[in-house]
């Protein structure tokens, strides 16, 4: 609660200090001011109880305080806080000074002196404590004045001998934020306390308590951050610390002999309990790889994360990471390590690989020192053993597999070997992951298509066909064999001599596959058959692709026929869409261009065709039933613009603003509709407004776009502007009707790159008869394996839906470790989805599909009016649409064959 | 002075029949109650009339101890509390509890049922002696009684396995029981906290082993199993029904699954389902992989893993089977290896350790021909292939533990003593604590130095920490008080206390000194000098001169006279009381320098 509380307090700071920017109005705050800071002076001095006292502070806390006040209330809290008597009030009093030193614009300066006099007297540590934190919180505002944290530090020194833990704590925060790191500094001072402030916070490495233990080693690493060279002297203490007791203190030196160990590394420190020497950064290594092996997992994290960055380290002692047997003791230098290789290599520990070889024999080296303790030896090892890790390891195998793919997919391989070799050991992987399949496929597609001449004489039996006998038909669903097949057919595109040698079954196959997997199967050039279509060749640039060039002429056509009657148009528009649909299916690389256009003009031909309507002759109550299509097509446009602006990469600011266009064009509908069949003009007058403000940030978003829109539906609303803001509802939605009708088409530009965004479920495949049984009240995991692609940031948008036959529908949202990247512009999702439900009779499909959530603050629109906002605003604006957030389907919905069985009693 | 006394009944230098008295402040604590599987007669278990010849075992034992559910650490449990008599409390934890009486009870129908012995325990005796059972938690601290506290901590070995730490007062002892440092495919890793015991009692299996890297045993053990059932042949593993089997089936399982491999896998059956429903049930005990993907598929529901009928030991093809018992001592893993011994196609992998005199540890000390019952010969020709996979800490794990928990000193059981002798050397070397190894019967005394609890009056405490430095971290400092021992209680108190407690006068006592200086000077110069130079040398004290001619240091007095004699000498009297120590030398020093 008290958290809470504080956190609140913050908030309403915060706050306050970004309104005093925005209105500056002089007279309000003059008033503000005394009233302030007296009505504080007279609550405080109302309160009876201490708790009386408390609640005033706590609400005060919640007020804004100006920055001119801010003294003034500083003193009257001073004033209070020597006549208080209780230890909490007090305590607030202390945090309050330090929330109101924060307040941005005020100097803390003038009210220094007083808080360090506050110290003198106060007897209760916890305020102690706080006012030691207030007092860090004045400094650290005023870092650049010396003198100022010479004296707070002094002040810390003070209280060090303080025997709460608490205040010692803070003392050495605030030594390690505002001790002095300049060498010249410290000579100047006076004091002989502050000089060293090392040596102060070294003396705490030895306190009783492990929280001011720990306090004091990060006070060093704070110290170290701020750009203090620390002394090498400390290395020692430090290595005494890994022996404590308490974790975090264990952990926090592990960090500070990885700072020290980077410091000097080449600084050479004797070995106990013997006379020779060792590099530091190697005596550093050793110990930190020690602490992967220890009791704690904190430490344990902590130590490996540090081993990873440790840099110098001699090469011996990183090999020795890796070998847990070999016992060094990594205190010597080479002769040492030789000599305890010899000694692992004598055999004097078993590996317990065999069978009685573990009976001691003759010790050989009686001197060794510590043999065991302390061995960088197996740090690796054990950390791999370590139970937080094996899950890891798989999922980046995953990552390793799909990336050697691609490798292998733009490798030439130069012997027929080669090829068979890469081909036997992707059907290894293909049998040991079957999840693979996609990558491995495609990965031989372009393997076959690359080396068609090195395939050819592998085909007899990559297919086993016999020259005189007839061979078993493979099974078509063998994963395995479709890849084979993938291989062949690939190299056969460029090989006409292939297919001879191809069994019957074999084209029966190709027929098959062609359908079923057409990004993976080429068409062929096969004896008796037609081609579907002449492939693409690759060298046409895409200006000069006819298919380009037919996309660009029909949108020409479209947009030329203006003046075409209604009907005309309509039919038009209909061709065009349906011509754009069926390039979008025929050429993939295109499909992102047509199917945007093609929505584009599907929007447009709903416009038409709402305003086309009977509806708008008639007296309004009559028709009812025909305004539902009317609003079901300002619906869909609205719909299709959302899809229009989120699920394209590539769409450039040009779009945006004919898409935006669009979406104004629909809610102007929508408007009309309602006046048309609402009674009453009441909730008119809402709506009308609400239009008018979004045609106003419209035309403030995109004030640059806005000549080349001549004649369209926003420039002639502009132009009436004045009128439509000073006229009545029913008179808005009359010259909107009018001006709907009368605006022109506007031209979609094309960009260079389009691309639609996509998702395929590979997993679960939706063809199981089996249903998933599992007990009602318990959830069961379904694992949910899909490719995405030209998703920007998924980790943000992409989503996963299960709808259950009852209607219910579950949004999940994937964690952001779910969602790999195997190559620019593709996703994989590999996750989780916890289904539950209630019991039913007999098992049912649930549907699950991916979604791409939108939220039309993040888009590029909102972002400019965003600025606008800041720059030009005096005037209050109205908010620009508080981010209208939704969802767009972009996958085919799978079926989950499920059955929840009622729990057994 | 205090001591711990503590007398192995069995695996003291010797693996098999664990069971070790300790009496610590006075209690009597039992830790294990084990057999040996290397004896059939009276040796298997241990000699309980050690403690007492006649009378109940209850009036001198204030409870026993069970660390997990082995045979060679429970297995005499029922002996000892029906046959030969005990009352008392026996703790173990849950999983133990749960399976314990299950292995006690196929361990009686191997014994009476298949050996025909005469004079075993019952089944009812079991049920009895379970009856006695106290489950504890992991860290719960139960109060055996108001002095006696146990305390168990997670061991890894097993399902339910557990390290238990002892203690009375201010004096403890840890028991490792067996103990794995290095999480497997199903367990945790052993874990204790730095409880610094008077005494840790540990297990020494692997004392002079160091082990690869698990992952490499893991490989080298499926590489194997898969050569060999890619070859066709069979594949023998004998397995305890609890622990290691569980392990490895996992292991084998997730092989096969990944490699698609169709051979069967068997496991003889009986004890393995009832064992495996223990697993599922105490799925908390197990390591936290498994006990995270539980949810989805309860990683000891297997696939592949089916249960083992006789007839299939005669099936032509590669198969792999899990048999028990591990030690090839008997049942029927023996059986299967005495039909499969004649191919050389075939293998049989131990995966953990064999006691002597089993066929076990026959064959991987490279016997090729076995006398079996009856006469005949077995002739060996198939692969031996032995694998350390007992979960049991090797030479580094030891170690490991002994730096967590920092004991003062070591006793090491449960191994052979040619191993112990090795690392006992080691863990002086290291950690220079006393190691020690008591052979079966001989009883280790181990003097303590226990803390003793005094009261001390804050009023006292508070004076004392006042004067001089600043109370040190760690580091004891000095008091000046009295110790004042009445009815079992101690109390510090300051000396005036005491004398009014105890009604007795107070006596001053004070040493004098004379030094005798050549100074021809007045005798207030005499003293005006040396007032000068204390002054000048005593910075930190308060140095008087009082009106009567004498120096004041603290509670030091010094007066100088002119000696009656010879007027150009000067006798500096000094006079300070018993507790002025080092003031006094630092005076007495200066002054000798300056004159």
């Amino acid at each position: 609660m008290a958290a809470h509380l504080k956190k609140r307090v913050y908030e309403e700071f915060t706050k306050v200090v970004q309104q005093q920017h925005e209105d500056l109005s002089a007279k309000k705050l003059r008033l503000t001011k005394p009233s302030k800071s007296a009505a504080l002076h007279v609550d405080l001095c109302k309160a009876t109880s201490p708790a009386d006292a408390l609640q005033y502070l706590l609400q005060f806390a919640r007020k804004p305080v100006e920055v001119e006040s801010v003294e003034g209330v500083v003193r009257i809290l001073l004033e209070h806080y020597y006549k208080e008597n209780d230890a909490s009030v007090r305590l607030k009093i202390a945090s309050l000074l330090g929330l109101l030193s924060k307040t941005a614009g005020f100097s803390p300066d003038c009210i220094m002196d007083d808080a360090i006099n506050t110290l003198q007297n106060e007897k209760s540590h916890q305020v102690l404590a706080q006012l030691l934190d207030t007092l860090l919180v004045i400094g650290t505002k005023l870092t650049e004045n010396p003198s100022v944290r010479m004296r707070l530090v002094e002040v810390a020194c003070k209280h060090l001998t303080d025997s709460s833990h608490g205040v010692r704590n803070k003392c050495l925060q605030l030594i390690g934020c505002l001790g002095p790191v300049e060498k010249g500094v410290a000579k100047e001072a006076e004091s002989q306390a502050a000089k060293d402030v090392q040596k102060i916070i070294g003396d705490h490495f030895n306190d009783q308590d492990p929280r001011v233990r720990t306090a004091a080693i990060k006070a060093m690493l704070q110290l170290h951050e701020r750009g203090l060279k620390l002394q090498q002297a400390i290395y020692g203490q430090a290595c005494k610390l890994l022996a404590d007791d308490y974790e975090q203190v264990r952990s926090a030196a592990v960090q500070l002999i990885w700072v020290l160990s980077q410091l000097y590394p080449e600084s050479i420190v004797p070995i106990p309990s013997s006379n020779e020497e060792i590099r530091l950064v190697d005596d550093a290594f050793g110990k930190i790889c020690h602490m992967v092996s220890d009791g704690s997992w904190v430490v344990r994290v902590q130590a490996a994360k540090l081993l990873g960055s440790m840099q110098q380290v001699s090469s011996h002692f990183l090999e020795q990471t890796l070998d847990k047997k070999l016992m060094s003791d990594l205190r010597r230098k080479r002769t040492a390590h030789e000599r305890a290789k010899e000694l692992y290599s004598s055999g004097e520990f078993s590996s317990g690989r065999k069978w009685g070889d573990d009976a001691p024999k003759e010790e050989v080296d009686t001197g060794a020192v510590n043999l065991i303790e302390s061995g960088a030896c197996g740090a690796f090892v054990h950390g791999l053993e370590d139970e937080m890790y094996g899950n890891c390891v798989s999922l980046l195998c995953l990552d390793i597999r799909e990336a050697l793919h691609e490798l292998l997919c733009c490798t030439n391989v130069s012997t027929k070997e080669g090829i068979h070799l890469a081909l036997v050991e992707l059907l290894k992987n293909l049998t040991k992951y079957p999840t693979d399949r996609e990558s491995i496929w495609k990965c031989l597609k372009f393997l076959g298509s690359r080396h068609p001449t090195l395939v050819l004489p592998l085909v007899p039996e990559l297919l086993s066909t016999h020259p005189f006998f007839d061979t078993p038909e493979p099974d078509m669903d063998d994963p395995a064999y479709i890849a084979v097949l993938v291989l062949i057919f690939n190299a056969a595109k460029s090989c006409p001599t292939m297919p001879a040698l191809f069994s019957d079954h074999t084209f029966r196959h190709y027929a098959y596959l062609r359908d079923s997997l057409s990004h993976l199967v080429p068409p062929l050039r096969l004896p008796g058959r037609k081609l579907v279509s002449s492939p693409v060749s690759p060298s046409i640039t895409p200006h000069e692709d006819p298919s380009q060039q037919f996309l660009h002429q029909s949108l020409e056509r479209v947009y030329n026929l203006q003046h075409l009657d209604p009907q005309g148009i309509q039919e038009l528009l209909e061709f065009t869409i349906r011509d754009l649909q069926r390039l979008g299916e025929l050429q993939s690389e295109l499909a992102g261009m047509a199917d945007f256009t093609a929505t584009y003009l599907q929007c447009q031909l709903l416009l038409i065709k709402a305003l086309q309507e009977k509806l708008w002759n008639v007296a309004a109550p009559l028709y009812l039933k025909q305004n539902a299509l009317a609003s079901a097509a300002a619906k869909q446009i609205l719909e299709e613009t959302y899809k229009m602006e989120f699920m394209y990469s590539g769409v450039e600011s040009r779009q945006v603003v004919i898409i935006h266009h669009m979406r104004l064009q629909a809610k102007a509908l929508q408007l009309i509709v309602t006046a048309r069949t609402t009674r009453g003009v009441e909730p008119l007058f809402g709506m009308c407004e609400k239009f008018l403000q979004e045609v106003d940030s419209f035309q403030r978003c995109f004030i640059a776009e806005l000549p080349q829109m001549q004649g369209s539906f926003v420039d002639k609303l502009l132009d009436l502007m004045p009128r439509l803001v000073t006229s009545k509802p029913s008179e808005v939605v009359k010259i909107l009707q009018t001006t709907l009708r009368q605006s022109t088409f506007l031209h979609l530009p094309l960009p260079e790159r389009l691309h639609r965004a996509s998702a395929n479920i590979i997993e679960p495949t939706g063809e199981s008869d089996n249903p998933l049984r599992f007990t009602s009240g318990l959830v069961v995991a379904l694992d949910v394996d899909a490719t995405l692609e030209h998703v920007q940031d998924p980790q943000g948008t992409v989503k996963v839906q299960v709808l259950y036959p009852d209607g219910q529908a579950q949004l999940i949202h994937p964690k952001p470790a779910d969602f790999r990247n195997p190559g620019p512009g593709r996703h994989r999702l590999i996750t989780q989805v916890y289904l539950s439900h209630t019991a039913w009779t007999e098992p049912c499909q649930i549907e699950v599909r991916l979604l791409l959530a939108y939220n039309s603050n993040r888009s590029k629109a909102a972002a400019k009016i965003a600025k606008s906002t800041w720059n030009e605003s005096l005037e209050a604006l109205p908010q620009p649409e508080t981010g209208i957030e939704g969802t767009i389907p972009f996958s085919k919905p799978v079926k989950v064959y499920i059955m929840p069985k009622p729990a057994r009693r | 002075m205090p001591e711990i006394k503590v007398t192995p009944l069995g695996a003291g230098q010797d693996v098999g029949r664990s069971c070790i008295l300790v009496s610590i402040a006075g209690k009597n604590v039992m830790l294990d109650c084990g057999m040996h599987m290397g004896y059939n007669d009276d040796r298997r278990f241990p000699d309980f009339s050690y403690i007492t010849q006649n009378g109940r075992l209850t009036d001198f034992l204030d409870c026993v101890i069970i660390s997990h559910f082995h045979l060679d650490h429970c297995g005499a449990l029922p002996y000892f509390s029906e046959m030969v008599g005990y009352d008392g409390p026996i703790y173990m934890t849950h999983p133990t509890k749960a399976i314990c009486p299950i292995l006690l009870e196929d361990y009686r129908k191997i014994t009476v049922d298949k050996k025909g012995e005469t004079n075993f325990f019952t089944s009812q005796m079991i049920k009895d002696c379970m009856k006695k059972v106290v489950a504890v938690h992991l860290h719960q601290t139960v109060q055996v009684d108001e002095e006696l506290e146990i305390k168990a901590y997670y061991a890894g070995h097993v399902l339910g396995a557990a390290m238990f730490q002892i203690k009375v007062g201010c004096e403890s002892v840890v028991y490792t029981g067996d103990y794995n440092m290095t999480p497997d495919r199903h367990l945790g890793a052993a874990w204790i906290d730095k409880c610094r015991p008077d005494l840790l009692i540990t297990e020494s299996t692997y004392a002079t082993t160091i082990r690869d890297s698990k992952r490499c045993r893991e490989r080298d053990f499926l590489k194997k199993v898969h050569e060999t059932v890619e070859r066709g042949g069979k594949v023998l593993i004998p397995v305890f029904a609890l622990g290691r089997a569980q392990e490895l089936c996992i292991l084998l399982e997730t092989f096969w699954e990944r490699m698609n491999l169709k051979a069967p896998i068997y496991f003889s059956t009986g004890l393995t389902e009832k064992a495996n429903h223990y697993y599922k049930l105490f799925i908390t005990w197990t390591n936290q992989k498994i006990r995270k993907t539980f949810v989805q598929r309860n990683m000891f529901e297997f696939k592949h893993i089916k249960a083992f009928d006789r007839a299939f030991a005669d099936n032509p093809g590669p198969m792999v089977v899990f048999a028990t018992p591990g030690m090839l001592h008997a049942g029927q893993s023996l059986q299967i290896f005495r039909k499969w011994a004649g191919n050389e196609k075939n293998m049989v992998i131990m995966p953990g350790y064999c006691v002597q005199g089993t066929v076990g540890h026959k064959i991987l000390s490279g016997q090729r021909k076995l006398e079996m019952e009856g006469r005949q010969i077995l002739e060996v020709k198939m692969q031996v292939e032995y694998m350390s996979f007992s979960a049991h800490a090797d030479a580094k794990g030891i170690m490991q533990l002994i730096r967590q928990a920092e004991p003062r000193n070591v006793l090491l059981v449960h191994g052979e003593a040619k191993k112990m002798e090795f690392l006992k050397q080691k863990i002086e070397q290291e950690f220079h604590v006393n190691c020690y190894m008591p052979a079966n019967g001989e009883t280790t005394t181990i003097f303590t130095n226990p803390s003793i609890p005094v009261d001390i009056s804050l009023g006292l405490l508070k004076r004392e920490t006042a004067i001089g430095l600043l109370p040190d971290a760690k580091k004891p400092k000095l008091m000046h008080g009295t110790l004042i021992m009445k009815d079992n209680s101690f109390r510090l108190v300051s000396p005036e206390q005491a004398l009014k407690e105890l009604g007795l006068a107070e006596h001053q006592l004070r040493f004098t000194c004379r030094v005798h200086i050549q100074d021809p000077r007045k005798e207030h110069e005499t003293v005006l000098r040396v007032y000068n130079h204390l002054k000048g040398v005593l910075k930190d004290y308060s140095v008087q001169h009082l009106p009567d001619g004498s120096i004041t240091v603290e509670s030091i007095l010094i007066q100088a006279t002119a000696h009656s004699e010879d007027q150009g000498t000067k006798v500096l009297l000094v006079s300070w009381t018993y507790q002025v120590g080092i003031l006094e030398r630092t005076y007495i020093s200066s002054s000798s320098h300056w004159s």
